[in-house]
C-alpha cells in the first residue's frame, strides 16, 4: 500500500478522498490554486502545494505541475477524484513516465472510452445492447440525416466528444434536423473544439441506470449493483438513487454482467462506470463508460457497506479486490441530492458569494454529508458552484425519501442563492416519491416542482403569519433580557391598546401575490392565543417556535385545533416553511420607505452572475433596440444573453471578450430613450 | 406573602348581574370610542391618505417597536364639550416604546378641523408633555396642525396653561435633557412652526411637511408675494436653506424610520433601582372585576377581591389588617415592580386615616410606588368624628399623599367625592397617572347627598317664611341636581375635560398600571420629605 498519495483536485472529492486516505494511514497532499489557498481540502491534507492561479486552466488542468508536486512531496500516487484530470489520457501517460501510480483506469481503458463513438464500435463488439444510432467518420449531413430518418424520429444528435449536455440536441421530427444539427456542432465546436456528431434514437420515456463496476489487476471484476440518475435537468443529474427503483433481481443480474463485460472489453482495472439506458420495456442499451470515481458513488457506498475509494487505493496498489461478486450484499436505499449555488427559479444560473451561514444536518448512519465548504467560505466563479452533496440511507426507499426531505429542510444555507428549496420540492412530490420517473421527469413536473399550480394556501399562511409574531414577541423578550427593566410589560410584543383589540397586520407575500393578514391576539398569560385573518377566513392559532442547537428549528402551530410540526428557515425578511408537499417561500413586506426610487435609474446594466465575457455585440454611441442583444456571458458552460432594457444608446462598454466578470459589475453604460423618470425629477 | 382567597362566587346570580351590567358600560365605552378613533371620518380619511400621507394612528404604530403597547391618553378628549364634533380633541397622545424607549408621543391628526388647536387640545398637549417631564420621556411630536383654532383663540392663547406653554414645555425639557423630537408631516404654520424649530431635531417629509410663520394665503395679504407653500416652508427650503429641520425624508414612513433612529442614538438608560420580582398572573382571572363591582353602588364588596385580580400571584402582604379597615393597605407586585396598595374599603374614619398616612410614609422611605384605588364617599361626618379629630386625622393622610415623592398611580374604582379625593390622590394630588372605571363617579359630594342638603336648605327658609313645601315639589326639586350631578360626576363628562388620562376597562387595569409603573421608572425616584403633620 502507499504510504503518500497526492489528490489532484478540489472541493468535497478531494476531502471525501483525504477522509478515506487517513482511516487508511496514508499521508495526503493536497494541490490548490490562489482562490483555493484557505480552502478545506488544503487545511486537512498533511502537506498542500500551491500549483498557481485560480482558473483550473492554469491550476488544476495543469497536469505537469501536480506530477511535479507529486515528485516534489514524495507521493507514490496521484488520485484524480473526478473532472480536470481524471479522464486525461495524456495526464495518465505522464504519470506512468513519471514512476507515479495512477490512481484509476489504464491509458488504454480512458483513451477506449475518450471518444463515444470508438466506445460504441467496442461495445458493439462485444455484444453489448447498443441504441440503435449512427457513430460513423462520415461526418456529412446526407449520411446523418439519413441515418436520422432511418430510425425515426426523435433523435439524439450528441457531439461524440460530449459530456454534461453540451453539444446535444434532440431533434422531434424531420423538418427541425438541419437547425437541430447546426446548434449542435455549433455547441460542440466552442465546447470540445470538435464537431464531430453521432446520432441515436431518442427513447421516449427512458431511465438513465448505471452500474458501478471495479475491476482488479487480478481479471477480478464485480458489479455494486446499480444507481438511478433519471432525474435530470439539462442532462445534469439533481438527484440520485440506489437502488434502482422496482427493478427485478434478474434485470440487475443482467445489467451487472453485461457491465462486466463492457469493462472487460476494455481490460478495465480500477472503479469505473457503466451508463445504459432502461427502456419501459425492460430492454437496456450502453450509453457510455465512466472511467473514474463518479459523483454520484455515496449512495452506491451507502448500500453496500464498502468504501469505494478504499477499494480504489487497494486496486492501484496491486491487491485483490477486498469482495467477491458472493460477498456483496445489497441493502437499504439511499439518495444523494446535489445541493448547487444556483437560481433555480431563475433558470439555474449559476451563483456565487459568501456563504455567510451554512448549516447542515447532524449526520449519522442514515445522513451524510460530503462537502468542501465551511462557513464563510467562497463560492467562486472559477470552479463548479456545487456546496455539497447529502446522502441519506433507510431500509427502503420510502423511509429514505423521508429522510431526504427532513435532512433538505435542515440545510441552513445563507448568503448564497441555493437549489435547496428546489430539490425539496421535487423529493416531496407526488411523482417522485411513487417513482413515475424518467429522464424527463423535471421537464413533465415543471409546475408541479416549481409550485406553478395556485396552491392552496390555506394552512401555510396562517402559520408564517404565527411565524412572524412568535419571533416578534421572541425579539421583544430578548431585548427585555438585555435591559435593565427585564419584566417591563413595555416589553410585550402583543401590540396592546387600550380599548381596542390588539391587531398586528402585516403583509406577506408568496409567488409574487400580496397577503394582508390581521392578527389579534386574545386573552393573557398562559391562555393566550392569536385569531389569524387573511383571504375573508379566520384562523385561531396558538404555536411556540423551538430552535433546536441544530437545524431542526420547527414552529409547532395549532391552527384552529390541528396542531402539527414545520422546519423553517428564516433569513431577512424571507420565511421558508418545509411542507410535506413542499416548501413555500414567503417574503414579509416593509413599508416602503421610498428611498428606492432615488437609486433606480442610472442605466447601467449588470452582470447577472460572474462568468466570462464571450463577446461584446455592440459599441460606444449605438444605438439599440428594445431586447436587442448587447454581450454573450458565459458561466458554467452555459451562456447567458445581456439584453437591451429598452430602446436606447451605449455610452460605454465595461468588459471585452475574454475577461472575467464578477456578478453585480455594470457591463456597459446605458441611457434609455424615453426616460420618464427623468421628467418627474 | 399571603395570598388572596377570593371569596366570591361566579356563578352567583349577583355576579352573573353586575358582570353583565359593568360589560354594558365597557361596551358603550368601546362603542363610543370607535367612533372616535376615525378621527375626522371617513370621508377626510381617504382625503388624507390619497394625499400619501399615513393617518395619526398608523403613524403612530409605525413609529413604535413592532408590537410594542401604546398607553393612549385622554381618548374621550373634548367628548360633546364644543358644538363641533373634535374627537380626541383633535390630537393622539400617549406612551409606547420607540427603539426600546418608552417615549411621549404626541401625534396630530389633520383629519380633525386640520389638527387645529381647540382648548382641550392645548390641554391635552401639556398634559402629555407634563407626563413626559415627570416621568422623564423623551417626546416625540408628529406635527400635522394647522395652529391655534382661530374661533376659539381666547381660550387658546393668551394664559398661561395655553399655546406658549407648549414651547415652554420644549425648551424646559430639552434643558433638563428630556429629549425633543418633532417629525413634521404636514402643516405646521404660525405658533406651531415653533414644535419643530424648539425641537433638538427635527424631520420633514418631502411634498407634505412646510413649516412657516406665515402661510401663503397670509403672505399675499400682508406683502403681496405669491408663493407656493412648498417654495415657501417645504422640506427643500428647511433642509437645504433655512436649516430649520435636520432630517429629510421622502415619505412617513422614512420619517418615522428617521424619528426611530434619533431616539436609538439618545445614549439614555433607564435608572430602574427597584427590587423586581418574577412575574407572576394574579391567581384569579382580570374579568371577574366585572361580577364583583355591584351593579347597586351602595352595595358594600370586599376590595381585596379587586386586589387579588390585578397583584402578582394575588399574593398580599397587608399591613394593619384588624385596624383602621375601612382602609386596605398592603405591599403586592405588580409585573413584578414592588407596590404599595391604598384602597378604600368603607367610608374614611380617624384610624384609617392615620393608618393610610403611616402606611404612605412607609413607602415614601422604601421608595416603593403607591397604587390608590378610589372607591370613597368621604370622611365619616359627625358629632363623635368631629371631635375625634377626623379633620387633622384626614389632614395627616392628605399631607403624606401631597409631599410622597413616589410615583403614585390613582385608579377611580367607583365613588370619588369629598375630601375623600383628596386623601386617595385626586388629580390635585399629582398622580403620575390617574385612570377611571367606566361605573366611577366623580363630584363634591353624591348627588343624592347635594340634592338632599340644598333640599334641607331650601326647606328651611320655606318653613322659615311659614310656607309648605310638598313632598313632590321637593322631588320635583331634588330630581334636576340629581340629574346634573350624575351628568357632570360620569367619567365620560371627567374624561372629555381631562380631569382623568383616561377610562379603562377594569379588565385591563393590571396591564395599565404595568406600563404606567414601568413608564414612571424613568425618573429616579427622589427623597420625600413630608410636611407638617398634626398630631
Amino acid at each position: 500500500m502507499f504510504s503518500k498519495i497526492l489528490i489532484a483536485n478540489r472541493g468535497e472529492i478531494a476531502c471525501r478522498i483525504i477522509k478515506t486516505a487517513k482511516k487508511m494511514g496514508i499521508l495526503t497532499v493536497a494541490v490548490y490554486s490562489e482562490a483555493d489557498k484557505d480552502a478545506l481540502h488544503v487545511h486537512m491534507a498533511d502537506e498542500a502545494v500551491y500549483i498557481g492561479p485560480s482558473p483550473s486552466r492554469e491550476s488544476y488542468l495543469l497536469g505537469d505541475k501536480v506530477i511535479a508536486a507529486a515528485k516534489q512531496t514524495g507521493a507514490q500516487a496521484i488520485h484524480p477524484g473526478y473532472g480536470f484530470l481524471s479522464e486525461n489520457a495524456s495526464f495518465c501517460r505522464n504519470c506512468a513516465a513519471e514512476d507515479i501510480t495512477f490512481i484509476g483506469p489504464p491509458v488504454g481503458a480512458i483513451e477506449a472510452m475518450g471518444s463515444k463513438s470508438a466506445a460504441k464500435n467496442i461495445m458493439e463488439k462485444a455484444n453489448v445492447p447498443l441504441v440503435p444510432g449512427y457513430h460513423g467518420d462520415d461526418q456529412s449531413r446526407d449520411i446523418i440525416k439519413k441515418a436520422a430518418d432511418d430510425m425515426g424520429y426523435p433523435v439524439l444528435l450528441k457531439a461524440t466528444a460530449g459530456g454534461g449536455g453540451k453539444g446535444m440536441r434532440q431533434v422531434w421530427n424531420e423538418s427541425e434536423f438541419d437547425e437541430g444539427l447546426a446548434a449542435a456542432k455549433r455547441e460542440a465546436m466552442s465546447s470540445f473544439g470538435d464537431d464531430t456528431m453521432l446520432v441515436e434514437k431518442y427513447l421516449t420515456q427512458p431511465r438513465h441506470v448505471e452500474i458501478q463496476v471495479f475491476c482488479d489487476n487480478h481479471d477480478n471484476a464485480v458489479y455494486l449493483f446499480e444507481r438511478d440518475c433519471s432525474v435530470q435537468r439539462r442532462h445534469q443529474k439533481v438527484i440520485e438513487e440506489a437502488p434502482a427503483f422496482s427493478m427485478s433481481e434478474e434485470l440487475r443480474t443482467q445489467m451487472g454482467e453485461s457491465a462486466i463485460k463492457s469493462a472487460q472489453a476494455i481490460g478495465y482495472q480500477g472503479a469505473g462506470t457503466v451508463e445504459f439506458l432502461l427502456d419501459i420495456d425492460g430492454s437496456f442499451y450502453f450509453m457510455e463508460m465512466n472511467t473514474r470515481l463518479q459523483v454520484e458513488h455515496p449512495v452506491t457506498e451507502m448500500i453496500s457497506g464498502q468504501d469505494l475509494v478504499e477499494w480504489q487505493l487497494r486496486v492501484a496498489a496491486g491487491e485483490y479486490l477486498p469482495k467477491t461478486q458472493d460477498q456483496l450484499v445489497l441493502n437499504g436505499h439511499a439518495f444523494e441530492a446535489r445541493i448547487y449555488a444556483e437560481d433555480a427559479n431563475n433558470d439555474f444560473l449559476p451563483a456565487t458569494g459568501k456563504l455567510t451561514l451554512l448549516k447542515t444536518p447532524i449526520e449519522s448512519k442514515h445522513v451524510r454529508i460530503d462537502t468542501g465548504v465551511r462557513q464563510g467560505d467562497d463560492v467562486s466563479v472559477y470552479y463548479d458552484p456545487m456546496i455539497a452533496k447529502l446522502i441519506v440511507w433507510d431500509e427502503n426507499r420510502e423511509k429514505a425519501l423521508q429522510r431526504l426531505a427532513k435532512a433538505l429542510s435542515e440545510y441552513r444555507i445563507n448568503g448564497v442563492v441555493t437549489n435547496i428549496d428546489f430539490l425539496y420540492n421535487l423529493a416531496t412530490s407526488t411523482p417522485f416519491k411513487e417513482a413515475d420517473i424518467d429522464t424527463g421527469f423535471i421537464e413533465k413536473n415543471h409546475d408541479l416542482i416549481f409550485h406553478k399550480d395556485e396552491k392552496p394556501l390555506v394552512n401555510e399562511l396562517p402559520i408564517a403569519a404565527l411565524f412572524l409574531i412568535l419571533s416578534k414577541e421572541n425579539k421583544a423578550k430578548q431585548q427585555a433580557q438585555q435591559s435593565n427593566d427585564p419584566h417591563s410589560p413595555w416589553y410585550n410584543a402583543n401590540a396592546w391598546r387600550l380599548n381596542e383589540a390588539n391587531l398586528h397586520t402585516l403583509i406577506l407575500a408568496h409567488n409574487e401575490t400580496e397577503y394582508t393578514i390581521t392578527i389579534e391576539q386574545k386573552r393573557q398569560g398562559n391562555d393566550a392565543y392569536y385569531s389569524i385573518k387573511v383571504n375573508g377566513e379566520q384562523f385561531d392559532c396558538q404555536g411556540e417556535i423551538l430552535t433546536a442547537p441544530h437545524n431542526d428549528d420547527t414552529i409547532v402551530a395549532t391552527i384552529n385545533g390541528h396542531r402539527s410540526q414545520t422546519t423553517f428557515n428564516h433569513f431577512e425578511n424571507n420565511i421558508s416553511l418545509y411542507r410535506t408537499n413542499g416548501v413555500f417561500n414567503f417574503t414579509h413586506i416593509l413599508p416602503d420607505c421610498g428611498q428606492h426610487n432615488e437609486d433606480d435609474n442610472h442605466g447601467g446594466l449588470i452582470a447577472p452572475m460572474n462568468g466570462t465575457m464571450v463577446s461584446v455585440l455592440v459599441q460606444p454611441g449605438e444605438l439599440v433596440s428594445k431586447n436587442q442583444s448587447l454581450m454573450i456571458m458565459e458561466a458554467m458552460k452555459m451562456e447567458h444573453t445581456i439584453k437591451a432594457p429598452s430602446n436606447g444608446t451605449i455610452n460605454e462598454v465595461f468588459f471585452q471578450a475574454g475577461d472575467m466578470v464578477d456578478g453585480g459589475a455594470e457591463l456597459l453604460a446605458f441611457t434609455a430613450q424615453e426616460n420618464t423618470s427623468e421628467e418627474s425629477e | 406573602m399571603a395570598k388572596i382567597v377570593s371569596k366570591i362566587n361566579t356563578r352567583s346570580q349577583d355576579f352573573l348581574d353586575n358582570a353583565v351590567h359593568m360589560q354594558t358600560q365597557v361596551d358603550d365605552l368601546r362603542e363610543k370610542l370607535s367612533e372616535i378613533k376615525l378621527g375626522g371620518g371617513e370621508k377626510y380619511q381617504e382625503r388624507h391618505v390619497g394625499r400619501g400621507k399615513l393617518l395619526p394612528r398608523d403613524r403612530v404604530n409605525a413609529l413604535l417597536d413592532d408590537g410594542s403597547a401604546f398607553l393612549e391618553f385622554s381618548q374621550l378628549a373634548a367628548y360633546q364639550v364644543y358644538d363641533d364634533n373634535v374627537p380626541s380633541a383633535g390630537i393622539i397622545t400617549g406612551i409606547g416604546r420607540v427603539a426600546g424607549q418608552e417615549c411621549v408621543i404626541v401625534a396630530n391628526d389633520a383629519t380633525v378641523k386640520g389638527g387645529t388647536y381647540y382648548p382641550l387640545t392645548v390641554k391635552k398637549h401639556l398634559r402629555a408633555q407634563a407626563i413626559a417631564k415627570e416621568n422623564n420621556l423623551p417626546c416625540i411630536y408628529l406635527v400635522d396642525s394647522g395652529g391655534a383654532n382661530l374661533p376659539n383663540q381666547d381660550d387658546v392663547f393668551p394664559d398661561k396653561e395655553h399655546f406658549g406653554r407648549i414651547f415652554f414645555n420644549q425648551a424646559n425639557m430639552s434643558a433638563n435633557n428630556i429629549p425633543q423630537i418633532a417629525v413634521v408631516m404636514g402643516s405646521c404654520t404660525a405658533g406651531g412652526a415653533y414644535v419643530p424649530a424648539m425641537a433638538d431635531e427635527s424631520i420633514i417629509v418631502k411634498e407634505q411637511g412646510t413649516i412657516f410663520l406665515a402661510g401663503p394665503p397670509l403672505v399675499k395679504a400682508a406683502t403681496g408675494e405669491v408663493v407656493s407653500a412648498e417654495d415657501l416652508g417645504g422640506a427643500d427650503v428647511h433642509c437645504r436653506t433655512s436649516g430649520v429641520t435636520d432630517h429629510y425624508a421622502q415619505n412617513d414612513h422614512h420619517a418615522l424610520e428617521i424619528a426611530r433612529s434619533a431616539v436609538n442614538n439618545l445614549n439614555r438608560v433607564k435608572p430602574v433601582s427597584i427590587n423586581f420580582q418574577q412575574v407572576v398572573e394574579p391567581a384569579y382571572p382580570s374579568d371577574d372585576i366585572y361580577g364583583i363591582i355591584p351593579k347597586d353602588t351602595r352595595q358594600p364588596y370586599d376590595v381585596r377581591e379587586i386586589i387579588a385580580r390585578i397583584v402578582d400571584g394575588s399574593d398580599f402582604h397587608e399591613f394593619k389588617a384588624l385596624y383602621g379597615n375601612t382602609l386596605v393597605c398592603g405591599f403586592a407586585n405588580i409585573y413584578g415592580y414592588p407596590v404599595g396598595i391604598v384602597a378604600n374599603n368603607g367610608v374614611l374614619f380617624g384610624e384609617s386615616a392615620e393608618k393610610g398616612a403611616h402606611f404612605i410614609q412607609l413607602c415614601a422611605q422604601r421608595k416603593i410606588p403607591l397604587v390608590f384605588l378610589q372607591n370613597i364617599t368621604g370622611f365619616m361626618v359627625g358629632k363623635q368624628y368631629e371631635s375625634g379629630g377626623i379633620a387633622k386625622h384626614g389632614a395627616k393622610m392628605v399631607t403624606a399623599v401631597a409631599t410622597a415623592q413616589v410615583p403614585k398611580f390613582t385608579i377611580l374604582i367607583g365613588g370619588s367625592f369629598g375630601a375623600g379625593n383628596y386623601g386617595m390622590c385626586g388629580r390635585a394630588y399629582d398622580p403620575r397617572f390617574l385612570f377611571m372605571w367606566p361605573n366611577s363617579r366623580i363630584s363634591v359630594m353624591g348627588g343624592e347627598q347635594a340634592a338632599g342638603v340644598m333640599a334641607q336648605v331650601t326647606r328651611d327658609k320655606k318653613e322659615k317664611l311659614g310656607e309648605s313645601w310638598s313632598e313632590s315639589d321637593e322631588q320635583s326639586f331634588k330630581q334636576p341636581i340629581i340629574d346634573n350631578y350624575e351628568h357632570q360626576g360620569h367619567p365620560y363628562y371627567a374624561s372629555a375635560r381631562l380631569w382623568d388620562d383616561g377610562i379603562i376597562d377594569p379588565a385591563d387595569t393590571r396591564q395599565v398600571l404595568g406600563l404606567a409603573i414601568s413608564a414612571s421608572l424613568n425618573k429616579t425616584i427622589e427623597e420625600t420629605k413630608f410636611g407638617i403633620f398634626r398630631m
